[in-house]
C-alpha cells in the first residue's frame, strides 16, 4: 500500500506522540530513581544510589517480591495445566456446548478486575471459610488461564491434526505420538504462555487486593502503600525501575518464541 | 529432476532389493493370498450425511487402484477408514485376510502419505524419514542407511539436513513418499498427493508413481478427483458417487463404457443423447453415451457407412485447444453433443464453420447405453 507524503508525516508524529506517552514515564522513573530529591520532583537535583543500596537492604522489599514471585510461579503452573487442557478439549473435540464454553474461558480477561475480585471475595469469604495465600493464587489463575489458553489453542490449530496422524500412520501409539511430535510442536506457545501469565501474575493488584489473605503483600501492593509514605518515594521509584528493567527480559524472550513459531521451526 | 533418466535407471537398480526385503516381511494367514484390503459393507455417518454407504471393495495384491470422485463422494473418508483414522459405523476391514476393523492405526501395516504431506515441521528431512523405523526400535545404523537409501530413491539424497520449511512443493510431496516408503509397507495409500503441485510437475509424479509402484510391488490406493490422473496411473478405478462406488473397472472401461450418466460425466465428458433425442437419431430410448473424439464432424450432404448413425445440427461452438478442435454442435432433434478432431492438418483455423448446419457421424458400436 502506499502512503501519500502528508499522511505519512502524521502517522510518525502520532506514533512519536503514542510512543512518547508510554516510554517517557518510564525513563522518568528511572531517572527519578538515581535523583537525590526525597519526593517526586523535576528536574532532578543531583545524582546518588544511595535509593538502590536502600531498597537492596529493605526487608520489606524483598519480602513482597519473594511472595509476588511465589504467587506468580503458582498461578502459571495451574494456568499451564487448566489452561492447556481446555484448549485440546476445545480445539480438538466438537461437543454440546463448546462454544459457550470458549466465551467463558476468555471472560475473565475481559472482565474488570473489580468485578472479579468482588466475586471472588464473596465467595472466598461466605463458603470458603476466607482469604488465604491460596485464594489468591486461585484469584490469579483465573485471567493466566487465558493467556495460556489463546496461545495453545492457536497453535493447536495451526497445527492441524494431520502430523498427529502421521505420526499414528507411521506406528506411534497415543503416548510416543504425544512425546515425539505433540508437546515439541506445542513447547514455544507453552513457553510463551507462562512468560505472559507469570507477567499478568506478577503485577496484578486489583483482583490481589481482594483476594489476598491477611498480611500476604505482593510487590504491586508494596509500592502502592509506600508510594504516598514519608520518605519512600526514592525507593518505590527503584523498585519501580528495576522491575522495567526485568520486565523486559520475558517479553522479549515470549516475542522471540512466538516469532520463531511464525517461521514454522520452533526453536526449542 | 524426476525425468533425468540416467538418475532413474539408478533408482531401478537399487530397487530389486527393496522387493527382496519386502516379501521378508510377516507372513499373515492368507485365506485368498491375491486381496490386499477387502472393505465389506462400509458405512460411515457423520450426524445425518452418511459419507461412505455400505461400500464393498477387494484391492488386489500389488495392483493400483484409484479411488475417484468428487468432493463429498466418500472417497478420501473410505481411504480414512482403511488407514484406522476414521472408525466405521458398520462393515468391516480386512488387511491381507486379517480383520483390522478395530485396530488403531499405528498396529496397521499401511502408510499414508497425506494431503498436506503432514511432514513434521521440527524435524530435519532424515528423521522425518527415520521416525517410522524409530517407533519400530530399528537400530540407528540401519535406520540411518535405510533413510539416506529412501531419500537417494526421490533424489533427494543431499537434502536430509534440511528442514521441511526449507523444501518445495515438490520435494516436500517426496520426502512424504519416501517417509511412507521407507517401513515398507503391504499398502501404501495416497490422499490426493498431487493436488498442491503445479500440472507440469504433477504430470511427472503421476508417471514417476506408477513407475515407483510397479517396481515396489507394494499396493497402492490413490485417491484422486482428477480423471486425468485416474485414467493415466491406475490399474483399476473405482469411481465414487454419493457415498457409494458407482463403477469399478479399468480405466478403459470406465472410460470406454461408462455405467451410469455419473460415470460418463465425470470420467470424460458428459455427451449424451437422451429422450426424444435418443429416440429420433438411433431409434431406441434411454439415455446414451457417445465420446467426443468418437463423432466425426461433417457436411450435411455427406453420406453416412453401414453401421454408423448420423444426426444434423448447427455448430454452436468450434473452440481450439491446440492438439484438437473442439465442436459444440445443437442437435436439430434437440440437445447438443460435442465432437473433438484432432488437428492433424497443416489448416485447422475451423473458426468460419460457426453457426453453420453440419452432420455428426459415429460408429453405432460407440454408443453405450447408461443407467439414469
Amino acid at each position: 500500500m502506499s502512503i501519500s507524503r502528508g499522511t505519512r508525516v502524521v502517522l510518525t508524529i502520532f506514533a512519536i506522540i503514542a510512543f512518547g506517552f508510554i516510554y517517557v514515564p518510564l525513563g522518568v522513573i528511572l531517572i527519578n530513581s538515581f535523583s537525590t530529591d526525597k519526593s517526586l520532583t523535576w528536574p532532578p537535583s543531583g545524582f546518588t544510589t544511595e535509593w538502590w543500596g536502600k531498597a537492596a537492604e529493605s526487608e520489606s522489599v524483598r519480602e513482597a517480591l519473594l511472595t509476588s514471585i511465589g504467587i506468580a510461579i503458582a498461578a502459571t503452573l495451574v494456568a499451564l495445566v487448566l489452561g492447556t487442557l481446555l484448549a485440546f478439549a476445545l480445539g480438538r473435540y466438537r461437543f454440546f456446548g463448546r462454544e459457550s464454553i470458549s466465551l467463558l474461558v476468555v471472560l475473565p480477561i475481559a472482565l474488570p478486575g473489580i468485578v472479579t475480585g468482588i466475586a471472588l471475595n464473596n465467595v472466598f469469604t461466605s463458603f470458603l471459610g476466607g482469604l488465604t495465600i491460596y485464594t489468591l493464587i486461585i484469584g490469579h489463575g483465573t485471567f493466566c488461564i487465558v493467556v495460556v489458553y489463546n496461545n495453545v489453542i492457536a497453535r493447536i490449530r495451526r497445527m492441524g491434526g494431520s502430523v498427529e496422524e502421521a505420526s499414528a500412520d507411521l506406528g506411534a501409539n497415543g503416548w510416543r505420538t504425544f512425546v515425539y511430535v505433540t508437546f515439541p510442536l506445542m513447547r514455544s506457545a507453552l513457553i510463551a504462555g507462562a512468560i505472559l501469565a507469570f507477567g499478568l501474575s506478577f503485577d496484578e493488584i486489583i483482583v490481589t487486593t481482594f483476594t489476598a489473605g491477611p498480611g500476604i503483600t505482593t510487590l504491586p501492593i508494596w509500592i502502592y502503600q509506600n508510594l504516598f509514605r514519608p520518605n519512600q518515594a526514592p525507593i518505590v521509584n527503584v523498585v519501580a525501575a528495576a522491575l522495567v528493567l526485568v520486565s523486559i527480559l520475558p517479553i522479549y524472550i515470549a516475542q522471540r518464541f512466538s516469532n520463531a513459531d511464525e517461521r514454522g521451526g520452533g526453536l526449542i | 529432476m524426476w525425468a533425468n533418466r540416467g538418475e532413474r535407471i539408478l533408482f531401478r537398480d537399487r530397487l530389486p532389493s527393496a522387493v527382496r526385503i519386502l516379501n521378508q516381511g510377516v507372513t499373515y494367514a492368507m485365506p485368498e493370498p491375491s486381496v490386499a484390503i477387502r472393505l465389506r459393507g462400509l458405512t460411515r455417518r457423520f450426524g445425518d450425511v452418511v459419507a461412505v454407504n455400505g461400500v464393498d471393495l477387494d484391492v488386489l495384491d500389488g495392483e493400483f487402484l484409484t479411488l475417484l470422485g468428487p468432493s463429498g463422494s466418500g472417497k478420501t473418508t473410505v481411504l480414512r477408514m482403511i488407514a484406522g483414522f476414521e472408525r466405521p459405523d458398520d462393515g468391516t476391514i480386512e488387511l491381507a485376510g486379517v480383520d483390522v476393523t478395530r485396530v488403531p492405526p499405528y498396529a496397521r501395516d499401511v502408510n499414508t502419505v497425506f494431503q498436506d504431506y503432514a511432514l513434521f515441521p521440527h524435524m530435519t528431512v532424515q528423521k522425518n524419514i527415520e521416525y517410522g523405523l524409530k517407533v519400530k526400535k530399528v537400530p540407528s545404523a540401519e535406520r540411518k542407511a535405510r533413510a539416506l537409501a529412501a531419500l537417494e530413491s526421490v533424489r533427494l539424497g543431499a537434502y536430509g539436513d534440511r528442514s521441511p520449511s526449507q523444501l518445495s512443493g515438490g520435494q516436500r510431496q517426496r520426502v512424504a513418499l519416501a517417509r511412507a516408503l521407507v517401513n515398507r509397507p503391504k499398502v501404501l495409500l495416497l490422499d490426493e498427493p498431487l493436488g498442491a503441485l503445479d500440472l507440469k510437475l504433477r504430470e511427472q509424479m503421476q508417471v514417476e508413481l506408477k513407475e515407483i509402484q510397479r517396481e515396489v510391488g507394494i499396493t497402492f490406493v490413490f485417491v484422486t478427483h482428477d480423471q486425468d490422473e485416474a485414467l493415466t496411473m491406475s490399474d483399476r478405478i473405482a469411481v465414487f458417487n454419493e457415498g457409494g462406488i458407482a463403477q469399478l473397472g479399468t480405466p478403459t472401461d470406465v472410460y470406454e463404457h461408462p455405467a451410469t450418466a455419473f460415470v460418463a460425466g465425470f470420467v470424460g465428458t458428459s455427451n449424451l443423447l437422451e429422450g426424444v433425442a435418443a429416440e429420433a437419431v438411433l431409434g431406441r430410448p434411454g439415455t446414451w453415451s457417445v465420446r467426443p473424439e468418437k463423432i466425426r464432424v461433417v457436411g450435411v450432404d455427406a453420406v453416412p457407412n453401414d453401421g454408423e448413425h448420423a444426426v444434423r445440427g448447427t455448430v454452436r461452438e468450434v473452440v481450439y485447444v491446440g492438439m484438437s478442435t473442439r465442436f459444440v454442435v445443437d442437435l436439430a432433434v434437440g440437445g447438443s453433443l460435442m465432437a473433438v478432431q484432432q488437428n492433424s492438418e497443416m489448416s485447422t483455423d475451423l473458426g468460419h464453420l460457426r453457426g453453420q448446419q453440419v452432420q455428426l457421424v459415429w460408429d453405432a458400436r460407440h454408443e453405450y447405453k447408461v443407467a439414469d
